[in-house]
């Protein structure tokens, strides 16, 4: 059924209009054009779609519009206002990208760790990060990067 | 350094014809063939490098901007290759802007991605364009300032007399530089006076891809755009009987749906052609939600196909057999043919005789099932159909091959097609095939709206063009001694066999022979990454380990010394592969891993080695295997691709390849049962996640002055053995079967 939702994403107050069950991640990409944020598989089993919800990373293909009221959406646009947060730089720094499509997600991912974990071991990367997969294996230089950024934040 | 444009600018760069204020554009042009490389290997293209043009922009601030011309999938050209021209250039790498460029035959002569050719084609001829803009500027400075050209020098981008202290940008030339005419004799620097080439620099792209800018084809949008989808049969070997879409039409957003046939009846299939189904229904909507809800209100009937044939471009014709394929029955039909004679692509001596006389035989069968291409981003493409043109935004790695079939298929002729390169978000050979494009076109014609076409990702995993899936039985003679005496593989597929005949260990032994097989079938494959090679790999150095054991020999020794027979007295005419290259990475991977060295005894290790795409790669890998996990501690790599561009570039194609080979080797498989895949999504396929990569991989590159060599594809297929053989050392047990994770016992 279409309603109206207000959401909140990236401190700022969307008005849409969409079925109930529509996933966060389409509303992001067709409806608000927000496009940094990918479609990967629509059953939670890649983190593409990595997003933030109240600071916590999650797969916004799996959640529909109809939960997410008063929540503080945080989408790979809002996460810094010019690529500097400092895991994007790391990232970079590091030159993890390959192809680059599930990188968004793998930076969400990141951040979210290191809010909650700020000097994450590697075990506690790789296990936090299981949930993002990247077909041109950049693992390894993922890690580095989420260790460099831990120790310049 | 500064980045590069959006695709928008990117398409309005085209209509500008002279920059403000006075720039250059080099358009270069000369009809004397650029020098071809050597023979291309294993794709035979012909390089088309007769004419090139407008890979160079100079502005009078001397902002330079480099079109990068290949398709870029992850590969990084769009780094490594703007640095060819602008070493040759002589520009600070700094001052330099890279944009993709787009479909334009005649601005870009070879606009391909795959065989791992991107930069070995690309070496000469795109330094001589750098080259002959620096000659052009250097001709309009010594004019601008009247003085011979022997006395100016160019450096980052200036030009300097250095007599009387003159030092002025290119900018300030670029505009009467772009009146002159192309120099004839243009020389290339040597390697010793490189500046760029050879260091590490970063993706110039990186900085959009972690912000999360839209540069995929998947992000492409603009008004009145539409969003489709197709379904298609449930399974291979059946196809689309009728529908009703009187419900799915009902549901919110949705627009049409109707069938579109892929290619004609009489369609010539040329060899990139392949398409899993000709007949799907289209689905077009507002927004991707909507098409995927009423995609589940069709009600479609479906039957088993019958046979059929299909018409090659040489009149050559191929039967697709009626049936539903189980993975099963795949297996106990490869095996089948492994016992029957197969044809015979290679003899050398009387191997019949030796296995006769032989005092020992050793004979495995290994096999691999298909694989799923898993491109992060789904398959996708925008059209917009209007009048008797069509505008594509694609994500294709070879445009040009599937240009005809376009052509074929629309009836407009080529120069009515345009087409923006778009990044994608992995290829690994999938987006070698462009039958999409074709559907999205189709499907934008019949809504007459600009659309762009999506796979789900079920849709991608479960009418792939695979991977094939194959077998390869060895048989190895011994004497009494324990000599080597013969050599025999026998490989075969559905429905391609995996096999190359003249590659090592044929030239190093006696008497050798190898034989084909294949079984038709109707389930689609194609190109991934390392065709054949990625199994013939995985099975041939799992079966030297395991006949060095045998011998008593050390693994690396034993494969030195075949080596070294096929360098100093090769067996045959035709050996594909240089043996002193291959003995070069064998010998730093010995070295770098510390191979037989007391402090690793203790270590499960495994080595393997392979020549594929005109590069040797080698890997030692350390593991160690808890129950049913296994752990990569470490995976040392040794690569001899020639000169190496960009090493930093290059060092993350090797440890990629080396991640995801061993995700392959351990969990990879796509099998099927009654023609439909048993995996859909990443729920069931299982791919290699960030807790089972290897903790530490190194890679190393032979240094020489060798012309680069492949890059992309070759450090990816010998992986699979040495995990098989590390796997041997962590547990007694031989692995023949791909995946091989799933036989590990919890």
């Amino acid at each position: 059924m279409i309603k109206k939702y207000s959401l909140r994403i990236n401190k700022k107050v969307h008005q849409v209009e969409a079925d109930e069950k529509m996933p966060l991640l389409w509303v992001l990409r067709d409806i608000l054009g927000m496009e940094g944020t990918k479609y990967g598989c629509g059953v939670g089993s890649c983190g593409a779609c990595t997003v933030h919800l109240n600071g916590d990373a999650v797969r916004s293909c799996q959640l529909p519009i109809s939960a997410l009221a008063g929540m503080e959406i945080t989408t790979i646009e809002g996460l810094s206002a010019k690529g500097d947060h400092p895991v994007q730089k790391a990232w970079v720094d590091v030159d993890v990208a390959q192809c680059g499509y599930c990188q968004s997600g793998q930076i969400m991912s990141a951040a979210a760790l290191l809010k909650n974990t700020p000097n994450p071991t590697e075990e506690d990367i790789e296990n936090f990060m299981t949930g993002n997969i990247c077909r041109c294996g950049t693992y390894t230089r993922i890690k580095k990067a989420i260790q460099q950024a831990a120790t310049k934040s | 350094m500064k980045k590069t444009d959006s695709n928008y600018s990117r398409r309005s760069f085209l209509k500008v014809s002279s920059l403000s204020g006075g720039g250059m554009m080099l358009g270069i042009s000369w009809f004397a063939r650029a020098k071809p490389v050597e023979s291309l290997g294993e794709l035979n293209i012909e390089p088309v490098w007769q004419e090139v043009t407008s890979f160079i922009k100079i502005a009078s601030d001397n902002s330079i901007k480099i079109f990068s011309p290949n398709p870029e999938f992850g590969q990084n050209v769009m780094t490594s290759l703007p640095m060819l021209i602008a070493e040759e250039l002589d520009v600070d790498w700094k001052q330099v802007e890279v944009e993709q460029g787009n479909y334009d035959n005649k601005a870009f002569p070879r606009q391909f991605t795959g065989g791992s050719q991107g930069v070995r084609t690309a070496w000469k001829p795109l330094r001589t364009v750098g080259a002959a803009a620096r000659q052009m500027i250097l001709t309009a400075a010594s004019q601008a300032w009247n003085l011979p050209v022997s006395e100016l020098t160019t450096a980052n981008g200036m030009v300097t007399h250095a007599f009387s202290g003159k030092s002025e940008s290119y900018g300030t030339f670029a505009a009467a530089a772009a009146k002159l005419p192309i120099p004839k004799d243009i020389v290339l620097k040597g390697n010793q006076s490189f500046r760029l080439i050879g260091t590490p620099q970063k993706n110039v792209v990186a900085p959009k891809i972690a912000q999360g800018k839209p540069l995929f084809g998947m992000d492409y949008r603009e008004a009145g755009m539409l969003i489709a989808m197709t379904e298609r049969p449930p399974a291979f070997g059946m196809r689309l009987k009728s529908f009703d879409a009187t419900a799915a039409k009902k549901m919110p957003g949705i627009v049409d749906i109707f069938p579109i046939k892929v290619f004609n009846d009489d369609h010539k299939f040329a060899g990139f052609d392949t398409r899993s189904f000709n007949e799907v229904i289209a689905v077009v909507g507002k927004s991707t939600w909507d098409v995927m809800n009423a995609r589940k209100k069709i009600k479609a009937v479906w039957e088993v196909a019958l046979e059929r044939k299909e018409m090659g471009v040489n009149n050559r014709e191929t039967t697709v057999p009626s049936g539903l394929e189980s993975t099963t029955k795949h297996y106990a039909q490869m095996l089948e043919m492994s016992k029957k004679p197969g044809v015979i692509e290679r003899k050398d001596g009387d191997p019949e005789k030796a296995f006769a006389e032989a005092k020992h035989v050793i004979e495995r069968t290994y096999t691999a099932p298909f694989l799923a291409h898993n491109i992060m981003e789904p398959t996708n493409t925008f059209a917009h159909y209007v009048g008797d043109k069509v505008r594509f935004v694609a994500p294709i790695q070879i445009p040009d091959w599937i240009m005809p079939s376009i052509v074929a298929r629309l009836g407009i002729p080529k120069e009515n097609i345009s087409i923006e390169l778009v990044r994608m978000g992995g290829g690994f050979g999938r987006r070698a095939y462009g039958h999409y494009m074709i559907e999205a076109a189709l499907i934008s014609k019949q809504a007459n709206a600009p659309v762009k076409l999506i796979y789900s990702r079920e849709d991608d995993v479960s009418a792939g063009i695979y991977r094939p899936s194959y077998q390869l039985t060895y048989r190895a003679a011994f004497d009494e001694n324990k000599k080597l005496i013969a050599f025999h593989a026998k490989g075969g597929g559905v429905p391609e066999s995996p096999l190359h005949a003249n590659r090592f260990p044929a030239g190093a032994i006696d008497n050798y022979l190898a034989e084909s097989f294949v079984i038709p079938s109707n389930i689609t494959i194609g190109a991934f990454r390392a065709p054949r090679s990625n199994f013939n790999a995985a099975a041939e150095q799992s079966f030297l380990d395991e006949i060095s054991e045998y011998m008593g020999k050390d693994p690396i020794a034993f494969r030195l010394e075949l080596l070294q027979r096929a360098k100093d007295n090769p067996v045959g005419k035709t050996n594909d592969y240089d043996a002193s290259r291959y003995m070069g990475v064998l010998e730093l991977v010995r070295d770098k891993s510390g191979w037989g060295k007391p402090e690793n005894a203790g270590k499960k290790r495994g080595v393997s080695a392979y020549f594929c795409h005109n590069s040797y790669a080698a890997q030692v890998i350390d593991l160690q295997v808890k129950g049913d996990q296994v752990t990569v501690d470490q995976v040392t790599t040794a690569l001899d691709c020639g000169v190496v561009v960009n090493p930093e570039g290059a060092k993350n194609m090797a440890e990629g390849a080396a991640i995801d080979g061993i995700g392959n080797a351990l969990f990879g498989q796509l099998t099927l049962t009654d023609g439909r895949t048993d995996q859909r999504n990443f729920d069931t396929y299982r791919m290699i996640r960030h807790n089972e990569a290897p903790k530490k991989i190194d890679v190393h590159f032979v240094k020489n002055e060798i012309d680069p060599t492949g890059l992309g594809e070759p450090p990816f297929p010998p992986i699979f053995a040495a995990v098989a053989n590390a796997l041997y050392k962590a547990t007694g047990k031989r692995f023949y079967q791909q995946p091989f994770q799933p036989q590990l016992k919890s």
